[in-house]
This record gives C-alpha cells, sequence and structure tokens, in this order.
C-alpha cells in the first residue's frame, strides 16, 4: 500500500525516496520553485519551495517525504514570504525585464506574476556585473543569474563538462566557467548542451533567437507557471 | 589590474603539491599554502592545480574565492587584517588602522603602489582579551597601540621578513581567570583512554549518557546521543553496505576548532593549553564510535598553534595514544589530522565544516541525512566541540555520575567563557552551569555593565534588567562568548557592527540569507548615516522574520538576532537615530554629486544641493 502524507489538508499519496516536492508534482500541487528541476538533483537554495511541516519550515524539493506528514504550502505566511523572497532576487541582480529577451518565457518574472508582486520592495542593489559574449552561440549575461545552479548541474550531471561553476561568498557570489580565461567561449560548451537550456532566467540566452516570438506569444503571457510547470514543462 | 610577473610557478608549486598528495580534499590545504608562497592564486597555478588534483578548474577557483583569505588578485608582501569585532573597535581599532595606512601610504582595502602592503579589516580574530588584534600575513599581532604601530611600520618598510620581527608583537596570553574541574587539573596524558579500553565501549557510552553531556558549541545536542547514532549508522554507497553497525574502519572523529563566532576564544586556549585533553576525548570518542581517523579542523585565524599541536599529535603517536592498536589494545586504531581553515565562520556550522574538510566550498548541507550517518565522505561522523572532547575526557576519567552532579540537572558539567569588552580582567573564566551573568560582570570586574551579548552576534543580548538569568541551556545557552558592555556605549553601533559581520560571512548558498543580511547591513547603515525612519525598524523586523523562517542554516536564521534584540530591549537607541519623519529615502541626492565634486575639485555652496 502507498504512503500519504497532506499537503493542505489534502491527501497525497507518494513512494519511498520521493520528496515532499516530488510528491506534490506528482499529484497536479504546485508549489513554487526556482532552483528546483525534477530533472536534476534537487538543490534547495532559492527557498521559494519552503512549506511548513508539523510546525517547522523546511525546503520541499530536499526534505523526504514521511507518512503521516502535515505540510501546509498555499498560506497567506508563506506565500507572503516567497514574494519577499521573489523580490529580493530582483533586487540584488539587474532584472529589466522590458529589455530582456526572455521576458515572457522567464520563471522568475512568471514567479513574481504568480505570486502578486506588483513592486521590487526593497532597494535595488545595482550590482556591477559581467556580460559574457564570447561564445559563438551561447549569451552569458550574469546581470540576471540567480543562483540556481541549474547549468552547474546539468553541466556536470548531464553534459558531463563542469562548464559552470560558483565562486566568491555571499552578495560577492558570482558564477564562472571553466577557462583560464575566464570565458564562455574558451570553454567546451556546444549549443547542444543541456546546460544552455535549464536557465530559469535570461542569464544564458541561445543567440541570434531574439525576439522569434514577439512579446505577447509567449508562454507566460498565456499560462500561469503554475500550469506550466504542473504540465511538466521546467525549461 | 596588471599582474605582477608570473614567479616560477613550478618551482613553487612542486613541492606543495608533493607534500599534499594528490587527494582533492587536500584542495583547501594545497590553496592556503600557494597563497602563502605567491600572496594570492595565480590563474596558472589553478590549472596546475586541478590538473594535479583531477578536478575541474571552475572546482579550484570556486574553492579559491570563497575564503577570505585566498585571493586571485595579489595582495600586498605584507597582508594586515585587523580584527573588526566590537571589541577591537571600542579598543580603538578603526583610529589604529587609519593610523598605519597614513603612516604606510595605503588605503584600506588596496594594495600600495608597490605591492608591499595591504590592509583591511577581517572577522574577529579571537583574541578580544588582548585587543586589539591584527593578523599579519595570517600571523597574530595583539596589545595593538600607536606604539606598535610605529614599530610594525618600520618593519615593513626595511621589508624585515615576518618570521624576524619581534616575537613580543606576537605574544599571545591564555588569560585564565577561572578554573574549575575542566582546567583546574593537568591532563596526564592516556589517564582517559586507559579508563576507556578498561571499561570498554559501551559502557563508556554508558557513562557519557550518564553524564548528560551536551555540545558545547551552543546547541546543546546530547552528546552521547550523537556518538551513538554515530556508532549504529549503517553507510551504503552504489548499493552495497559499506559500514556495519559499529563496525571499522569508515567512520569520522571531528574536532570542530573553527570557533569563528565573534568574541569566543576559548578554544584558542583549550588547544593551546589543554589539548592533550581535546585529543584524549576524540580519541577515546573514536574508540565508542569505532573510527580510525579523527580531525581536527583548526580556524585559519589560529594557524600559529598548528605547530605545537603537531608536536604534541607527534608525541602522542610515540606514547602509543594515536596510531595502531593504542595503548597495546589490539585493533584499536586511530589518527589525528589537523586541517586548516581559510577564513570563513560558516565553516563553523557542521556539515560546512565537513564540506570544507573535504576541500570544498564551505556551504552548509542539505539535511537530512545527518553527518552523524553521512558525514565526512558520505560516512558516519561525529563532530563535535573542542570543549565538548575534553569535557568526555574528564567523564572518563571520573565517570558520568561525577559530571551530572555539577551544573544543572538540564546543564550538567562547567562552561567555558570568554569574557571581554568593558571589563577589567577579559580571559577565560570557568564556571559551573547555572551562573548568573550578574556573578560572572562580579568576577570580571565589570565596569557599570549595562548590557551583556551572550554566545555573540547569533546569541543573545541580556540588558541590565536581565542580569539574574543564568548561563544554561534552559536559560541563557552559549558558544561561550561574553562580551560585555558598559552604560556609556552606544549599543546602535553593536548592532551595526554585528549586521556587517553576517552580510560578510554569509556563504551565499541560499536566498534570504545572501539578500537578506545585505538588507539588514544597508538599513543599519541608512540609519546610521542619519537617513533612518521608523518605517526602517518595521522592516528589520520583517527581515527578521524572513531570515529566521526561512535560512537554510544557524547563521541566516541567527543574523537578525542582534537587530530584534536591540529594537526589543533597548529601543531608545534606534529611536535616537530616526529622522522624525515617517518616510526618508535611502538614495542620498547630495551624497551622490560627491564624485563629481571629487572630480571637479569644487566643493562650493553651488556644488551642494
Amino acid at each position: 500500500m502507498s504512503k500519504t502524507l497532506t499537503i493542505d489538508g489534502r491527501s497525497i499519496p507518494f513512494k519511498d525516496g520521493q520528496t515532499i516536492m516530488d510528491a506534490a508534482l506528482a499529484a497536479d500541487v504546485y508549489i513554487p520553485h526556482l532552483c528546483h528541476n525534477p530533472e536534476f538533483k534537487p538543490h534547495g537554495s532559492c527557498k521559494l519551495c519552503t512549506v511548513k511541516v508539523n510546525g517547522r519550515n523546511v525546503a520541499s524539493c530536499t526534505m523526504p517525504a514521511v507518512e503521516g506528514q502535515q505540510v501546509l504550502s498555499d498560506t497567506l505566511e508563506l506565500n507572503d514570504e516567497r514574494l519577499s523572497l521573489t523580490q529580493m532576487l530582483f533586487v540584488e541582480g539587474n532584472h529589466i525585464c522590458p529589455s530582456c529577451e526572455k521576458s515572457g518565457n522567464c520563471q522568475l518574472q512568471a514567479v513574481a506574476y504568480y505570486l502578486g508582486m506588483m513592486s521590487p520592495n526593497y532597494n535595488h542593489f545595482y550590482p556591477q556585473r559581467e556580460v559574457d559574449a564570447s561564445h559563438p552561440d551561447i549569451l552569458l549575461d550574469r546581470n540576471r543569474c540567480i543562483y540556481c545552479e541549474l547549468c552547474v548541474r546539468a553541466s556536470r550531471d548531464v553534459d558531463g563538462k563542469h562548464v559552470f561553476g560558483l565562486s566568491g561568498r555571499g552578495i560577492e557570489t558570482t558564477l564562472i566557467v571553466n577557462s583560464a580565461s575566464g570565458l564562455l567561449g574558451d570553454t567546451n560548451l556546444a549549443a547542444t548542451d543541456k546546460a544552455t537550456r535549464v536557465c530559469p532566467t535570461g542569464a544564458l540566452l541561445k543567440k541570434r533567437q531574439g525576439f522569434t516570438v514577439p512579446i505577447g506569444q509567449r508562454i507566460f503571457d498565456h499560462h500561469t507557471i503554475k500550469d506550466v510547470q504542473l504540465g511538466g514543462e521546467h525549461e | 589590474m596588471q599582474q605582477p610577473e608570473s614567479p616560477d610557478l613550478s618551482r613553487i608549486l612542486t613541492p606543495i603539491l608533493a607534500r599534499h598528495g594528490s587527494d582533492s580534499t587536500q584542495l583547501l590545504q594545497v590553496l592556503r599554502d600557494v597563497q602563502d608562497a605567491c600572496h594570492y592564486i595565480p590563474a596558472d597555478a589553478i590549472d596546475q592545480i586541478a590538473a594535479h588534483l583531477g578536478v575541474p578548474r571552475v572546482t579550484v577557483e570556486g574553492v579559491a574565492g570563497f575564503y577570505s583569505f585566498l585571493s586571485t588578485q595579489p595582495v600586498g608582501q605584507y597582508r594586515l587584517l585587523f580584527s573588526d569585532n566590537i571589541t577591537d573597535q571600542m579598543l580603538g581599532k578603526d583610529e589604529l588602522l587609519q593610523y598605519l595606512c597614513n603612516k604606510l601610504w595605503v588605503e584600506q582595502g588596496r594594495v600600495s603602489e608597490d605591492g608591499l602592503v595591504s590592509m583591511d579589516n577581517t572577522s574577529c580574530t579571537g583574541m578580544c582579551d588582548q585587543g586589539p588584534a591584527a593578523l599579519i600575513n595570517g600571523w597574530p599581532l595583539t596589545n595593538l597601540d600607536h606604539n606598535r604601530l610605529d614599530l610594525i611600520a618600520e618593519l615593513i618598510r626595511s621589508q624585515k621578513p615576518v618570521a624576524e620581527w619581534p616575537p613580543m608583537l606576537f605574544e599571545v596570553a591564555d588569560n585564565i581567570r577561572r578554573t574549575d574541574t575542566l582546567l583546574g587539573e593537568p591532563c596526564v596524558p592516556g589517564t582517559a583512554i586507559k579508563q576507556t579500553l578498561a571499561r570498554g565501549a559501551r559502557e563508556t557510552l554508558a557513562e557519557m549518557d550518564k553524564s548528560n553531556l551536551r555540545g558545547r558549541g551552543g546547541a546543546g545536542f546530547k552528546t552521547a546521543s550523537k556518538w551513538s547514532f554515530c556508532h549504529a549508522a549503517i553507510a551504503e554507497e552504489e548499493g552495497s553496505v559499506i559500514c556495519d553497525i559499529g563496525g571499522r574502519p569508515e567512520r569520522f572523529i571531528v574536532c570542530n576548532a573553527d570557533e569563528g563566532e565573534p568574541g569566543t576564544f576559548k578554544d584558542r586556549v583549550l588547544l593551546n593549553s589543554y589539548a592533550d585533553l581535546v585529543f584524549e576525548g576524540m580519541t577515546l570518542g573514536a574508540h565508542v564510535v569505532g573510527a580510525s581517523k579523527g580531525f581536527l579542523y583548526l580556524r585559519g585565524e589560529y594557524r600559529y598553534l598548528l605547530k605545537k599541536l603537531e608536536g604534541v599529535l607527534k608525541r602522542r603517536r610515540e606514547a602509543g595514544l594515536l596510531g595502531n592498536d593504542i595503548l597495546g589494545h589490539a585493533g584499536f586504531s586511530f589518527d589525528i589530522e589537523i586541517h586548516l581553515g581559510a577564513g570563513a565562520y560558516i565553516c563553523g556550522e557542521e556539515s560546512a565544516l565537513i564540506e570544507s574538510l573535504e576541500g570544498k566550498q564551505g556551504r552548509p548541507r542539505n539535511r537530512p541525512p545527518f553527518p552523524v550517518t553521512h558525514g565526512y565522505k558520505g560516512r558516519p561522523t561525529v563532530v563535535d566541540n573542542a570543549e565538548t572532547f575534553a569535557c568526555s575526557a574528564r567523564i572518563a576519567e571520573k565517570g558520568g555520575a561525577w559530571f551530572a552532579a555539577m551544573g544543572t540537572p538540564q546543564s550538567t558539567g562547567t562552561k567555558l567563557l570568554s569574557v571581554s569588552g568593558d571589563v577589567a580582567r577579559p580571559g577565560i573564566y570557568e564556571y559551573p552551569f547555572g551562573v548568573t551573568v550578574r556573578q560572572i560582570l562580579d568576577d570580571c570586574g565589570a565596569e557599570e555593565p549595562f548590557a551583556v551579548q551572550i554566545s555573540g552576534p547569533s546569541g543573545t543580548m541580556v540588558s541590565w534588567k536581565e542580569f539574574d538569568r543564568k548561563i544554561a541551556f534552559e536559560d541563557l545557552p552559549t558558544a561561550g562568548a561574553f562580551m560585555v558592555f558598559k552604560r556609556k556605549r552606544d549599543l546602535f553601533l553593536t548592532a551595526r557592527n554585528f549586521a556587517h559581520f553576517f552580510a560578510h560571512e554569509s556563504c551565499g548558498f541560499c536566498t534570504p540569507c545572501r539578500v537578506g543580511t545585505q538588507l539588514q547591513k544597508k538599513i543599519m547603515d541608512k540609519i546610521y548615516g542619519g537617513h533612518g525612519t521608523i518605517c526602517d525598524m518595521e522592516e528589520l523586523k520583517r527581515l527578521g522574520h524572513i531570515l529566521k523562517s526561512m535560512s537554510h542554516c544557524g547563521l541566516g536564521s541567527s543574523a537578525a538576532n542582534p537587530m530584534l534584540d536591540a529594537m526589543e530591549k533597548f529601543p531608545d537607541v534606534f529611536e535616537r537615530k530616526l529622522k522624525a519623519l515617517a518616510f526618508e529615502p535611502a538614495f542620498d541626492l547630495d551624497g551622490a554629486l560627491e564624485t563629481a565634486r571629487k572630480i571637479t575639485g569644487r566643493d562650493d555652496e553651488w556644488a551642494h544641493l
């Protein structure tokens, strides 16, 4: 007999080895998330998927599902905290949606829509970050990086290349690439690599794809991130 | 920035790489040595180290970028880092730093034009009882004053190697002011191990259980439980069991001597004068859980203790207290290796410490699984504070009941406190748990005490109204820091110092801590600059809630404590600094013109708003 836990009072089945997030996605329950992609090993850094389990906050993407767990997710308090985290992600980087090719297909933007973000609330940090256009096919714009490490994981675990990594500490954290010059063009990244397709924001973009789909006809112009991700789409 | 001519790298690198072998867990140790030799980690060295250890270049660069004492840009041949704890500031550190900067013609945070010297701040170096303190190329300088800085400036100008500087500059006193059962008696090497072997592992664990010893790092988890979980853990790797219940050799004992909590320096004294007691505790712990390998993770700031500690380990090996068949007990093999940190407070968190031991960035792991089942290299690992191991040795010597008779029922035994700040006699004080704050203040000669920061920035600030509270897990738990502030101190500066500390030490892994600690720091600076309003206090409270409830580890969840405590207990220290307005922009229009004024050399009325 399969085991069950409850999320917001609803009984959800799960199998041993699944996380709360796995169980939720399988049962069509949406818990907002950015650094999680079911194809990769859970990471637990963005903290958007935080839920309350028996009174304690835990990241649902990394917390193993346990029989009888009482999980609260879609609550006013948690959604308010998720909104604050999303605002933090916006102000620590330079996210200028109107000029970003990813606008409309961007998960950060879509989560902000979903959580009803109307302003950044905090003061923008306006950090100085480097743009790297050295690669023939891929543009790396660090202004939009949210340190989810999906590209790091994809390159390491799927492509077997270790093209990406994080360096620095705290707010000085930077996405680095595997070349002595520090340039993406000097790495062995290929346009067909999984790592080029997993960025939830516009930090990694395919070149020469500008506005092939017009604004207004993009994914999140018509669907919520909830519907898209429950539909199994994370890229 | 123009990089200087690359030194003959392979000449420098070859012996370092040979010394550390080719295991990737040695990465941090290798990088420390390269930093020492080259004053930075050159790009070519990163490639060579990566090739030697068989890890990707990004991994090496990532680790080099994570730790404060490593840098990928050249620092001065003489690198001075001033300890920036609030206690150092109270002793005049800011003025002293500026004084030396002026003397040596260098700007804080910069390298001098000739590459000779660089000067900056660093987090508390654990010398609060003899500050202001600093590190010169990693070696501690204590009791700094203008005379000493004059001498130091002269030594740097004449380019005298640090090894030849007068020893009095580097003197570190123990300052033990009060002893009890832990520090009161000398440790005769081997006593606790003999008792353990006579009693047997199971019985020793029973004594540990009876003692009710709880972790001295502040969290207070029961040590006997941790040890028995580790003993009972079964490690699996790719489907096959590699470690049976209680079996050897795939278990590890780790001593956490990364005491980075500002205001804490008890492990410094323990390791300087009671190292045998700590190693004794680790060894008997190894016998109980069935470990064959131990690590002492020594914070980078305490590298000056390394040689001495290596000497103690050597002596213990020669006495048959480490190595194979310890004290003739067939099959009981255990040895200890020392790993140095490189300036990262987060490595005091046990899973981050393990990552760092493995040569990686010190980022806390996701839990579960916990280190007792999946620790170092994925194997069952006990991580305990240095003081916890020292207590274990005493318990093995004298029994659990003896230990449990001291302190309070929930907090047995004694506690080492590191007392600093506005007191006549700063230093180490050992008390049975249950002692009141007032008693300690009396004993250390506190001068008009007004507030005490218990257990450092991540702990609790108590006001003079609470001085009858007790040091105990059930009242005021502590890792040891006890910083005293007298009446005329501005406690806002204390909170602001701690806000800066957390922002600097956040590892950056999770959103709430990475960004939240920065937001806190910015708001505290805004209030400090005279632009604060009541809204900013509200925002601090909201941030505090998010940090507490959403953070990945204890650093983030305690990072708001200083602000929340100060606002609750001393609201006037904030309110005095606020503007009477409900809203005040964080953006200072006139301040933004400063660059333009500098460029044009103007400071007249029309150059201001």
